[in-house]
């Protein structure tokens, strides 16, 4: 801290410098500044993993030539991921995806599969936990669940972000277990659903950790349970003498629904084996960071690492169970749109 | 009491060195971001928040904060000189701003530009030491029917206001709200109106139909009028500043009325640009010169700056203390913040004192920082327009495509731009009104959004928008300023009848 | 001003508005077209995705009507603009134009210079000094600001793939 002055200029210096690339062995390497393409818009979840990583990589001086984050969120991100199946041959090109990799395509009927790209690495997955106001009742999923089945169908209302993503095909996984029928409403962010759930604009929502964790600190939400296989890995006191740690599984509380979502990274088509190494020892070096390692911890994120085949597995299952998932929700594109 | 005592700690964080020298750089690099158009301030703080990562967070979050003070004060100066809103919120100031730069009076217009814009911040930043946690709750009231109803006051405030036929005025603004329109539709999360083209996945982008209507349309209007830029004998003095200062005491009740305007709308939080539309629209009509706005009016540039600038400055608030963003600028910061490990929310107050102090400390020091670095440099804006036109207009031109290209990094947006160009010298041509059509654009999706998201709550049932005294206080305000002219009218003759 | 139909010095205002208002109404029309792929009925969660931008189609033709038929009864002879001003007008449209097409070909810079020099030498008539100095200036400073302080990358085309930038 005593020399921030320094570091700071020393930043500055950093990020307008030239790189100019001598590349030390055979191996490659970027000749020229890297975009990271989030298909997202700014501020939210994905933008804010993908401009920490920016940080991270500027301030450890991980990559000689620059890292260049752009924004391309239009028709639900369709538009980052045809730029990026655009771009074949260039090495030069990265994006991060979240759960639209798959959903935008489905429910939009934009010419794009996650087979036109080139999978690099799963940097994290995000979790989703059950939040309720805390004024209600409700202490348990039970004591929800059976407010859910007594409310007349369709009266109990659930806030997420976006329409036929991730947030609305949980709420139709919950309203599965139950029986019952919410109202889905879909808002732009999910700080702002965070906020219509303190002000009981909703009745409940699905968000992230990191969304909605300002507010359980505040005394404001409580979270009921998560949505994965197993409790979340962070111990750490956040309110009421909780941690993430002891909110339960959806499943062990009777909501038979598991969902994470992919924070991975992609690159454009027809990427040599070369590159893509590139880029999985960088997002490697990344994660070795103690501020890769803040942020997930303050996002409470589940941080299974998978690349190369293993990766390429994941994604393709994911990819039928959304399938099914939507399809069964009634969310895919009308055909001939 | 104990808020004073916060804040002095506060002005001693802030007025390190090392912070001080930031909120300079800040500033300088946001008036340029401000002055670049398309290359806004959310963009600008998003480009440059990775490089705060090494600053302890009270400098880095002053560094931003600053930045985007800059981008606020910096959108006027193109919008004034050449029509040119360099952000949208400035869109209103150049319906006076501009006349009055043609009237050889740029410097008159930018000193009142950028003085409302202090103003405006400075009232925010009291009313957030002094009212946060107040606010805070008031914020916390606002669902999808109270966000529609405050785009249906900001919608009603501003039309029925021009000169122009009236069904021209309709025109525009359907056009205005069938562009906004275009895109993917966020209730459904189905595409609409692209016709298979994945150019139009984005749907029509504000920044760029305002470039090229108003930028571009006006260049073409200059070319068919020969070769110059009217506004090339402005005084290029400090000794314009203080004259302006004398006058601009007689508007205080509009700076006041603006002020209050740009907080609500600010913290609701429905964003700078609705605020400054709707003061603009309310000042034209209360006021006394109201018959003269558009023609180059010194209060029709006070008012929406006040207003603009007060809403960007508490649309801080929601952000710190809700953890929403009141803006799209302010959705950066917080990330940024939490980048830092800071978690906005009701604790943030309560367990990061100095941070949250340190920043409005800056608010009120950076923004007294900004007037002065802008004040200084409004003859050299003003002698901008001394450049001959046949130099200037490559230019400008060069910087419209520049500035449509980064909005979305496309350049299927730049043939859009000067497609609006076009349109835009047409539409002026034919007496079609713009404002009409930008504001639609701007507020067009929000609105229909916030309305839907009503009526997936209530079920389908219009009664929403009357169910509580809130919303139906601001959706009768709405009615009455939609019917404000016949109104009046009807007073008139009252008056009339009863003398 | 002129009496005479054949020597008139530019368009009538009348003729071009009218053309206008068919283009705006024609736009109405592609509005409501793609309303009713979208869906305009009134869902069981409220109005679906056409619904708005139907009725929004619907006032475009209407009022285009209105202004057709306002406008074809004014009793006006103005001139739109004579020819020489339109000259003038498109002397600046298209250039930008071919700028604007060329763009995604050769890049912002080159297209830039070409473009700022073009306009200066032509319409402005300056010396070949000033123009070089402007033309070159300008596309470089934009470089340095956009591309190396804020990371913005501007397209560029095979003569910046050459120098490597």
């Amino acid at each position: 801290m005593k020399h921030t002055a320094q570091t700071a200029l020393g930043a500055i210096a950093a990020f307008c410098a030239v790189g100019i690339s001598v590349p030390a062995s055979a191996a490659w390497e970027p000749v020229r500044p890297v975009e990271f393409i989030i298909p997202a818009g700014t501020g939210g979840g994905a933008d804010q993993m993908a401009r920490t990583i920016q940080g991270i990589v500027t301030k450890h001086n991980l990559m000689k030539q620059p890292m260049v984050v752009i924004n391309k969120s239009g028709g639900a991100g369709g538009e980052g991921f045809l730029d990026l199946k655009g771009s074949s041959g260039n090495p030069h090109k990265i994006i991060i995806t979240l759960s639209n990799l798959f959903t935008t395509p489905l429910a939009t009927g934009i010419p794009f599969n996650w087979k036109d790209l080139t999978p690099v690495a799963m940097l994290a997955l995000d979790e989703f936990v059950l939040w309720v106001n805390a004024d209600k009742p409700y202490k348990t999923v039970k004591d929800y669940v059976d407010a859910v089945k007594a409310a007349p169908a369709g009266s109990i209302k659930m806030g997420g972000t976006g329409s036929k993503q991730e947030d609305q095909i949980i709420t139709v996984a919950v309203e599965k277990a139950t029986g019952s029928k919410f109202t889905y409403i879909p808002y732009k962010g999910g700080g702002e659903v965070a906020v219509q759930l303190v002000g009981n604009h909703v009745d409940s929502t699905v968000n992230n950790p990191i969304e909605a964790v300002a507010q359980w600190r505040g005394g404001k939400l409580r979270p009921l349970c998560v949505f994965d296989a197993q409790p979340m890995a962070y111990d750490e006191q956040i309110a009421d003498g909780k941690s993430w740690k002891d909110i339960p599984t959806c499943k062990s509380q009777g909501l038979d629904m598991e969902y994470l979502m992919l924070r991975g990274i992609f690159m454009s088509p027809k990427a040599t084996k070369d590159q893509v190494e590139y880029y999985i020892e960088l997002f490697k070096k990344v994660r070795a960071t103690p501020e890769w390692q803040d942020f997930m911890k303050s996002g409470a994120f589940n941080t299974t690492f998978m690349t190369g085949a293993d990766y390429a597995k994941w994604v393709e299952v994911e990819e039928k169970r959304h399938e099914v998932l939507m399809k069964d929700a009634g969310f895919l594109a009308p055909p001939g749109n | 009491m104990e808020e004073l005592v916060n804040l002095f700690h506060g002005f001693a964080v802030a007025l390190q060195p090392f912070n001080i020298m930031v909120m300079i750089v800040g500033i300088v690099l946001g008036v340029v971001i401000g002055v670049l158009p398309g290359l806004g301030g959310a963009n600008g703080v998003a480009i440059l928040l990775p490089l705060t990562f090494s600053m302890p967070p009270t400098s880095a979050i002053i560094m931003l904060s600053c930045i985007y003070w800059g981008a606020l004060f910096g959108g006027a100066i193109t919008s004034i000189l050449f029509n040119i809103p360099g952000e949208p919120w400035s869109v209103a100031t150049t319906f006076d701003g501009y006349p009055m730069a043609q009237q050889g009076k740029a410097g008159e217009a930018l000193t009142a530009a950028f003085t409302s814009s202090f103003v405006g911040a400075l009232f925010a930043v009291i009313m957030i030491t002094l009212v946060a946690p107040l606010v805070a709750s008031f914020a916390l009231q606002f669902g999808p029917a109270e966000k529609f109803a405050v785009y249906f006051l900001a919608f009603c405030s501003f039309v029925g206001l021009s000169k122009e036929p009236p069904f021209k005025t309709i025109a525009a603004m359907m056009i205005g709200f069938a562009l906004a329109a275009v895109g993917l539709d966020s209730i459904t999360g189905q595409l609409r109106l692209t016709f298979g083209f994945t150019e139009l996945l984005n749907g029509f982008d504000f920044l760029i139909a305002v470039i090229g209507l108003f930028g571009i349309g006006e260049i073409l209007l200059t070319m068919e009028e020969g070769l110059s830029f009217r506004g090339g004998n402005a005084k290029i003095n400090l000794r314009v500043v203080l004259q302006t200062w004398k006058e601009l005491p007689a508007y205080w009740v509009t700076s006041m009325r603006s002020c209050v305007i740009g907080c609500w709308m600010g913290i609701t939080p429905a964003g700078a640009t609705p605020a400054s539309f709707m003061s603009y629209g309310i000042a034209k009509r209360v006021s006394k010169h109201g018959a003269n706005f558009g023609k180059g009016e010194i209060e029709g540039v006070v008012a929406p700056e006040t207003a603009a600038h007060a809403a960007g400055t508490a649309a801080l608030l929601p952000m710190l203390s809700l953890g929403v963003p009141g803006s799209p600028t302010a959705a950066v910061l917080l990330g940024g913040l939490l980048i830092w490990g800071l978690q906005p929310g009701p604790m943030l107050f309560v367990e990061q004192k100095e941070f949250v102090w340190g920043l409005i400390a800056s608010m009120y020091l950076g923004n007294i920082v900004g007037l002065l670095v802008v004040l200084t440099c409004v003859p050299v804006f003003a002698a901008i327009l001394r450049v001959p036109f046949s130099i200037i207009a490559p230019l400008i031109l060069v910087l419209c495509a520049i500035g449509a290209y980064s909005v979305h990094s496309s350049t299927f947006d730049v043939m859009l731009m000067l497609v609006f160009g076009v349109i835009g010298y047409l539409l002026k041509k034919c007496n079609y009104p713009l404002a009409p059509l930008v504001l639609a654009i701007v507020l067009g999706d929000k609105a229909e959004e916030a309305f839907r998201q009503s009526l997936l709550g209530s079920q389908g049932s219009l009664g929403i928008f009357f169910s509580n005294t809130l919303v139906s206080t601001i959706m009768i305000l709405g009615l009455i300023a939609l019917f404000w002219s016949v109104i009046q009218q009807g007073y008139t003759r009252l008056r009339g009848a009863v003398a | 001003m002129t009496t005479g139909s054949s020597s008139k010095p530019g368009p009538t205002h009348k003729l071009v508005e009218a053309g206008i208002t068919l283009l705006i109404a024609l736009f109405g029309v592609i509005v409501i077209i793609g309303s009713v792929k979208a869906g305009i009925n009134w869902g069981a969660e409220g109005p679906r995705a056409g619904f708005f931008p139907f009725y929004i189609g619907i006032f475009i033709v209407v009022s285009s009507a209105i202004n057709l038929w306002n406008g074809l009864r004014e009793d006006n002879d103005e001139l739109f603009a004579e020819w020489g001003q339109l000259r003038q007008v498109m002397s600046v449209v298209v250039p930008t134009a071919i700028y604007v097409g060329a763009m995604p070909f050769t890049g912002l810079y080159v297209a830039s210079i070409i473009f700022i020099g073009w306009f200066m030498r032509w319409l402005g008539k300056y010396r070949w000094v000033t123009v070089l100095a402007v033309a070159l200036g300008m596309p470089i400073v934009t470089y340095f600001i956009f591309e190396r302080w804020f990371l913005v990358p501007l397209p560029k085309g095979p003569v910046e793939e050459w120098l490597g930038l």
